[in-house]
């Protein structure tokens, strides 16, 4: 039908007076990554539950794999595969036994069933384990058997909700090899994640869900263009000096506690060497400087609102963002 | 329609392998709910059973007392199935259950129908150690006997229902367990230990209503010949009742969205 996987619109949920989902669109093209990034609490899970059929909407249009999630919910789960943040794998009974419970569920013939549960086994690097009861398996591993059954049925269209979180970075890497294997394989992959290096490595598009709305969406360079130019951060450790470099860069976000001012540049040698002229003729000399260019860091920080990275004086189209930029311009006229 | 009654037959007999395979695999699990209504029969007829049968004798209130104690080994035995339920919906597994094209209802039916396969398993072990220390039926028939089988599998669906219910209303096993605490109170109040009319008589109308009392007073019927009277009526319309509520509270319960 449409090349979409998952579209919705208008989507809201709430529970008692609290907001979690304040009317989000979401459109994902079949085969492609598409990365729901946000912090801890601004809606991901609830996103997910509800496109995996597990809660249902307050208001919304969603379809699913082109079946809509109202109307035809047997339809939508019968293309799904879910993944959720905390293990769904039955702890009493073996990784095959877990794998064959799948294969029944999913009403496949004994032999190919077996054949199944112990290709995903294989594949997932738990054949050597595949005989213990799955509660003696270490994290990543009950991550890979999670997601391992998830596979049995061969969804078109697999949720991901924060499949790293919690692993060590060689698990972790492991994961975005899964990933990336599944959408050669042409499967649709919604992963949910707050950590924005793993949207950058293994999403097409990407959405920043920030109180329940998508402050903003589209490829990781897109998201980037967001906040324009990256910075010089200049760091002092005289206070006459930091002031000194304060007056002459007047465009400086300043943070007086550290002593260091975030200079909005390109990083180009012609920028920083306006920068180092203008410290030089101020007579003020920084103990360490360092460029910044953007990532997906200070779009993340830019568009949520964290106060961690100075906000560019440059005006963005985020709303946060002109916020800080307000507050850096009156620190600076002091 | 009937594309729909395989499929819930299919997939709730997968999910009744998954429960009986867990409780192959856990037997202790099973035994320990076990030991409650072993160590009162034992401490009833060997410890107290001087006093309590009144002069009765020994084997005679081993008689009196195992009908009793037969039901509430069934309250025993599905406080595990109140505490697994709990457990299972905490772990994670149901909510994958939930997002599979399966039959809805499958994850509750395999849930029962294990647990009352459970219940029966555990009767006849708990019968076992009656018949061992002196429990005989001398003038039961076998139609008595099925018919006394019929009654213990129908109060094992009856609070199996009703302790599925306990299960997903708590959230943990620790509440689940609280929760499902009445079942295996309830028969210390019923006729299991004493005959109705040695309570105070305020206490007797609660006592004899009281889901247990009818039931073993039937079994007792069936197995000692003893009267029976209304008892298997009143027992047979509190199975019914239990199990439909048990199912409809449980329904109602899987079906609300998880938090």
């Amino acid at each position: 039908m449409t090349g979409l996987a998952i579209a919705a619109n208008g989507l809201r949920k709430s529970y008692g007076d609290k907001t979690v989902l304040d009317g989000i669109d979401l459109a994902v093209p079949s085969g492609t990554v598409f990365a729901l990034l946000g912090p801890n609490g601004a809606g991901k899970t609830t996103a997910v539950k509800i496109l995996s059929t597990l809660v249902r909407p307050d208001a919304g249009r969603v379809t699913v794999g082109g079946h809509d999630l109202a109307a035809a919910p047997q339809r939508v789960r019968a293309a799904i595969g879910v993944t959720g943040q905390f293990s769904a794998v039955d702890g009493l009974i073996t990784g095959t036994e877990n794998m064959l419970l799948m294969a029944d569920l999913h009403h496949l013939p004994k032999a190919e069933g077996r054949r199944v549960a112990a290709e995903l086994l294989a594949r997932f690097d738990l054949t050597d384990a595949a005989d213990k009861p799955a509660s003696t398996y270490s994290g990543g591993m009950k991550r890979r058997l999670d997601i391992a059954m998830t596979l049995v049925g061969g969804p078109r269209i697999i949720f991901l909700d924060e499949p790293t979180t919690g692993l060590d970075p060689r698990s972790r890497h492991g994961m975005w090899q899964i990933v990336r294997e599944l959408v050669a394989d042409g499967t649709t992959v919604f992963l949910t994640t707050q950590y924005l290096e793993e949207a950058d490595q293994l999403a097409d598009r990407i959405a920043v869900l920030h109180d329940g709305v998508i402050a903003a969406e589209g490829t990781a360079e897109e998201l980037k263009r967001l906040v324009p130019g990256g910075h010089v951060r200049l760091r002092f450790t005289d206070p006459a000096a930091y002031r000194a470099a304060a007056t002459a860069l007047t465009e400086a976000a300043t943070d007086d506690d550290a002593l260091t001012l975030a200079v909005p540049s390109d990083g180009s040698q012609r920028a920083l060497r306006s920068v180092l002229d203008r410290l030089d003729a101020a007579g003020a000399e920084a103990e360490e400087l360092t460029v910044h260019t953007p990532d997906l860091d200070d779009v993340f920080f830019a568009l949520t609102g964290a106060p961690a990275v100075p906000a560019q004086s440059t005006a963005t189209t985020a709303r946060t963002a002109t916020a800080g930029t307000a507050t850096a311009a009156e620190e600076n006229a002091r | 329609m009937s594309s729909q009654l395989a499929l819930a037959v299919r997939d709730s007999s997968t999910m009744l392998r998954r429960n009986l395979l867990h409780a192959r695999r856990y037997p202790s699990l099973t035994l320990n709910l076990l030991l409650t209504p072993v160590m009162l029969l034992l401490l009833f007829v060997y410890v107290f059973g001087g006093a309590m049968s009144g002069g009765l004798g020994r084997s005679a209130y081993v008689t009196y007392l195992v009908p009793g104690i037969l039901m509430m080994t069934i309250g025993s035995t599905v406080i595990g199935t109140a505490v697994s339920m709990a457990t299972d919906m905490n772990e994670g597994i149901v909510a994958r259950f939930r997002t599979m094209a399966i039959h809805r209802g499958s994850v509750l039916f395999g849930r029962v129908a294990g647990s009352v396969l459970q219940s029966v398993a555990s009767v006849v072990l708990v019968g076992a150690v009656g018949v061992a220390i002196g429990f005989r039926s001398h003038d039961a028939t076998a139609l008595e006997w099925l018919a006394a089988f019929g009654l213990l599998a129908l109060v094992a669906l009856a609070l199996t229902w009703i302790a599925v219910g306990m299960g997903l209303g708590s959230p943990n096993a620790e509440a689940a367990s609280n929760a499902a605490m009445p079942l295996i109170l309830l028969p210390m109040i019923s006729s299991a230990f004493v005959p109705l009319h040695s309570m105070p008589g305020w206490f007797q109308p609660i006592a004899q209503y009281q889901p247990f009392t009818p039931a073993i007073e039937t079994l007792r019927g069936l197995l000692l010949g003893t009267h029976i009277g209304n008892n298997w009526w009143i027992a047979l319309l509190w199975c019914l009742g239990l199990t439909v509520l048990g199912h409809r509270w449980s329904r109602a319960q899987y079906d609300r969205d998880p938090k």
